[in-house]
């Protein structure tokens, strides 16, 4: 197999609003295994992304290490992107985040690179509410080292070795509802059409806007007995709702009959547009997405689609009271109080 | 006086140690009193020996003063100011006979605590509180006070001078001002009725401190970084190390506020650990801003990995290393340097990192500026080596300067513009001009070109992931030649020759230059001149060697028990180890010179004066 991409593309390939193909949007070819859940979610980055006509030098891609961290190669090559160290993305990012707050910062990690040795800098840039999309694609082991548990596992699943795994998983979209997520979501890789809407959402989304995305592991836990493989999840998938993401200004497209719609306006116009499958889920209450995910896990199902959101949180940077332009940008004129301001110093200090 | 005691008097040398408790208030009486002899004109240089505690520990502070110049610290009480009865007993050990214990007496002193060559002055301080002060604060503040009204008296130090500090201090709370000058004549009055003022240790104005300041390093880096464009500091609290960040926002909030917005034009991020400080550093100085971190051992320990990263995706990088002794937790408020191999090899395979090494406040502010001018011409972490000693006390410097033309040297960066009329393929590892540095690109530049792929696996000179060996090491041969490039940039030795220049040199770094300097004209008095040479840097200027290969017995002074800096030296220069004698006091306690001399003393008087009994083979 060639990883060359073949240069042709065809001439009348549409284009978004700022005339940019989805070609301008892609990256390198994946190495990942053939089938893999992550790929599908690189797919779905582009084409929201694509969709929603952002410059891609406008985005900063950022991860840690781990076949997850390994895929912001294959999506916005016209990006920078970051792969840093092990479980301690969340700090590059909200030091990247802090230097230009002006770019969007798309966050990819895995569940042994945040549910693990990172959950700590997870759970501080949760709490921070650091303005970034953060997207754990979660497979329930660790693929890079070939199909160890990870702490995502659920109780009792089986990967390929065949033992059941002793210990509880950590739901990170819980944790994150807890340490006070301003968005939370939880998805399908192999449901490009729930994924796409919601991380339009959440790039809209001011603040930190995390999704599970449950992403199957083909070589080392797709097997009978684990819960993180497709026909499982397949099987066992319940949408609370679907989700619309309307750019400001647009109309908002209908609901199927029999189901109540509700509409979110976020900080910037857009709109996100809520198709419930489940009126029981009010996605303004921490309280009822905890009580909902619980209850479908106690049903033995997954629960997906937008659980909570907070239209008005308010980022970092904010609550720093940070400039509004990019610190990076700040020239000595700004940042360099000058020789007579030091006099007055060295005075104060006689 | 008493009659038992025979003294001359000695004006302007003398060692004030003053025994208190920690969290009663003492600090800012104490530092009122080394305030007082530096604006006398007489240098001063006061020591905090402080416990890992908030409350109720024992705190010394140590204040030796002459009119030389130095800044080193001394052996040997002179004066003990005692304060609190849980040391007491070590306290008074600690006095050299004819000196002077000053104490509390409201309690009698246990007799079998007296010591007959020692002069016992009784200040009844409890007393005078709990009849001058109704509050209990008060009474436990202004005995602090008082006391050094009564030093005033004891070593004659000028009134006005101390009242004038006390109007500095209140400035904006004027009613206090009072009380406080009425503390200090308490003090004072109280010893010149019942002792025979002045002690045959006094003291005289000088004018011999000029425009110098007096500061604490750790001021001096945070007020470096305001100057050098710093506006983002990931950080996590660590002792000595704190008080650098603390003092950057203190700072920025004065002058970093945007005066059209009211926004701070700066971010200060208080991280979850070490990890997360030094990787939000790493995070905001790839995006394109100045950001820094400061830390001490522990944090570089933790650290390590992320350095590594930094110096392999070629990450600018700033991070204030204030050194504190010990491995593990150590002594966590002693001072060391103990950290150089650590920082200069931080993290797994093969790494270096450019260090910097200031002695001063005031080199403490200039290389804090110029280690971002470094970190981005070089892109690779700048680590400044400080410790606890320069970083926490009050030392005195020469001012703070600055050049209003000085522009920030942001290094090999490519705009927009460069990218867009760029005819051949960006390489963000290609050595373009030969010195081992390329060009980066700032995230957000360009719409279609420039972006690249920071990682910290293997990659080509155009940033694509390689697992190709010969690529590799072209790479890591580009990054030593890159490091060789640092030689011509990073801070110079300081070379100081004896008149008629000598055989033996001394080379330090960091805070031991107060104590080998000294050293230098102590031995120079008893007839041996030494060369000396300050190391400012890694990587090792020329000088450095040629200075080794100059002098026929060579010492290297430090403050860890490894020999740290020789082992450097020796593994980066291939020295001969045998050619560098160790002279290493490591007790925590910043060094004395006569240490130093001794050292000097006992090698030179083997290898030149004294003829061996027999003759031992190599190593001797």
């Amino acid at each position: 197999m060639t990883y060359i991409r073949p240069e042709f593309r065809h001439p009348e390939l549409p284009t978004n609003d700022l005339g940019y193909t989805k070609q301008n949007y892609e990256g390198s070819i994946s190495t990942l295994c053939a089938g893999c859940g992550h790929d599908s979610i690189s797919g779905a980055i582009v084409q929201a992304i694509f969709e929603m006509s952002i410059p891609p030098h406008n985005i900063a891609k950022m991860s840690g290490i781990g076949c997850s961290s390994k895929t912001p190669t294959y999506f916005l090559g016209n990006s920078h992107g970051f792969n840093s160290v092990h479980g301690r993305m969340p700090s590059v990012a909200t030091g990247a985040n802090m230097a230009n707050r002006d770019l969007i910062y798309v966050g990819v990690s895995g569940d042994g690179d945040s549910a693990s040795i990172g959950m700590g800098q997870f759970a501080h840039a949760v709490r921070r509410n650091l303005n970034m999309m953060y997207i754990v694609m979660n497979n329930g082991c660790y693929g890079l080292t070939k199909g160890q548990d990870s702490a995502t596992a659920d109780v009792g699943s089986k990967s390929k070795k065949g033992i059941p795994n002793p210990f509880e998983a950590i739901d990170l979209a819980a944790v994150a509802l807890q340490l006070g997520a301003t968005f939370v979501a939880r998805s399908f890789s192999g449901d490009k059409k729930q994924l796409v809407p919601l991380i339009k959402a959440a790039i809209a989304h001011r603040g930190f806007a995390f999704i599970d995305v449950l992403s199957p592991c083909v070589t080392f836990n797709n097997n009978p007995g684990s819960t993180k493989g497709y026909e499982y999840v397949r099987d066992h998938l319940a949408a609370t709702n679907t989700v619309d993401f309307v750019p400001m200004r647009e109309e908002i497209t209908a609901c199927y009959p029999n189901q109540t719609s509700e509409e979110v306006t976020l900080h910037d116009g857009s709109v996100v547009h809520l198709c419930k499958m489940d009126d029981k889920l009010n996605v303004h209450s921490r309280q009822s997405a905890l009580n909902m995910m619980q209850e479908y896990k106690d049903d033995g199902r997954i629960l997906t689609g937008l659980l909570y959101m907070d239209p008005d949180s308010q980022e970092l940077h904010e609550n720093i009271d940070s400039a509004k332009k990019p610190l990076r940008g700040l020239t000595e004129s700004d940042l360099c109080p000058g020789s007579k301001v030091l006099d007055n110093i060295n005075e104060s200090l006689r | 006086m008493s009659k038992k005691f025979n003294r001359t008097p000695l004006v302007n040398d003398l060692v004030v140690k003053f025994a208190n408790v920690n969290g009663t208030g003492s600090a800012s009486a104490n530092n009122m009193f080394a305030k007082a002899l530096f604006r006398m004109g007489l240098s001063v240089s006061p020591k905090n020996i402080f416990p890992s505690n908030i409350q109720g520990l024992p705190t010394w502070y140590e204040v030796r003063v002459n009119d030389k110049g130095y800044l080193g610290r001394r052996d040997g009480i002179d004066i003990m100011v005692s304060v609190n009865p849980q040391s007491m007993a070590k306290d008074i050990q600690e006095v050299v006979p004819g000196g002077y214990f000053v104490y509390d007496n409201t309690k009698p002193l246990d007799p079998r605590l007296m010591r007959d060559d020692i002069e016992f002055i009784g200040l009844p301080l409890t007393q005078i509180c709990l009849d001058e002060y109704k509050d209990a604060r008060q009474r436990q503040l202004f005995k602090n006070i008082i006391y050094v009204g009564a030093l005033a008296a004891l070593i004659n130090i000028e009134f006005d001078v101390l009242t004038g500090l006390v109007a500095d201090q209140f400035k904006g709370k004027e009613k206090l001002i009072a009380p406080n000058v009425h503390a200090l004549e308490l003090g004072f009055q109280y010893a010149k009725n019942n002792f025979n003022c002045p002690l045959h240790l006094t003291l005289e104005r000088r004018e011999s401190n000029g425009d110098k300041i007096l500061i604490d390093g750790n001021a001096a880096c945070g007020l470096g970084a305001v100057y050098g464009g710093a506006t983002m500091a990931g950080w996590y609290p660590i002792t000595p190390s704190t008080s650098v960040v603390e003092a950057f926002e203190k700072y920025c909030n004065r002058m970093r506020i945007d005066p059209g917005t009211g926004k701070k034009n700066f971010a200060i991020v208080q991280a979850e650990d070490e990890l997360a400080a030094i990787g939000m550093v790493i995070g905001a100085s790839w995006n394109g801003a100045r950001a820094f971190t400061a830390t001490s051992g522990p944090g570089v320990s933790l650290m390590s990995e992320f350095l590594g990263l930094a110096y392999f995706a070629e990450i600018p990088a700033v991070l204030i290393d204030v050194q504190r002794a010990g491995p593990s937790t150590g002594m966590p408020t002693r001072t060391q340097q103990s950290d150089v191999l650590a920082c200069a090899y931080a993290s797994h395979g093969d790494t270096k990192h450019v260090l910097v090494i200031p002695s001063t406040p005031k080199e403490c502010f200039d290389m804090t500026a110029q280690s971002f001018d470094l970190a981005e011409q070089l892109q690779t972490p700048i680590i400044m080596l400080t410790d606890l000693d320069l970083g926490m006390n009050d030392n005195m410097s020469e001012p703070f300067e600055w050049d209003d033309e000085r522009q920030y040297q942001r290094g090999k960066v490519l705009d927009a513009d460069a990218l867009e009329n760029m005819t051949e393929r960006f390489g963000r590892y290609l050595d373009v001009d030969g010195d081992g540095i390329p060009f980066r690109t700032y995230p957000g530049t360009h719409p279609t070109k420039g972006s690249f792929f920071t990682r910290g696996t293997s990659r080509d000179e155009y940033a694509v992931y390689t697992e190709d060996g010969s690529a590799y090491v072209d790479n890591m041969e580009r990054l030593l030649k890159k490091f060789e490039t640092a030689k011509q940039y990073v801070p110079a030795p300081e070379i100081i020759n004896a008149e008629h220049g000598s055989s033996v040199g001394i080379l330090h770094y960091g805070t031991s230059m107060h104590a080998t300097l000294e050293a230098a004209d102590l031995l120079a008095d008893e007839g041996l001149a030494v060369d000396t040479c300050r190391i400012r840097a890694f990587p090792f200027a020329k000088e450095i060697e040629e200075f080794i290969e100059q002098h026929d017995t060579v010492f290297m002074v430090e403050q860890n028990r490894d020999a740290q800096m020789r082992s450097l030296l020796v593994n980066e220069c291939e020295i001969d180890p045998k050619r560098l004698n160790k002279i290493l006091g490591y007790d925590g306690m910043p060094l004395t010179a006569q240490f130093i001399v001794n050292k000097v003393k006992q090698k030179t008087a083997v290898t030149s004066n004294v003829k061996p009994l027999r003759r031992k083979t190599a190593g001797n």
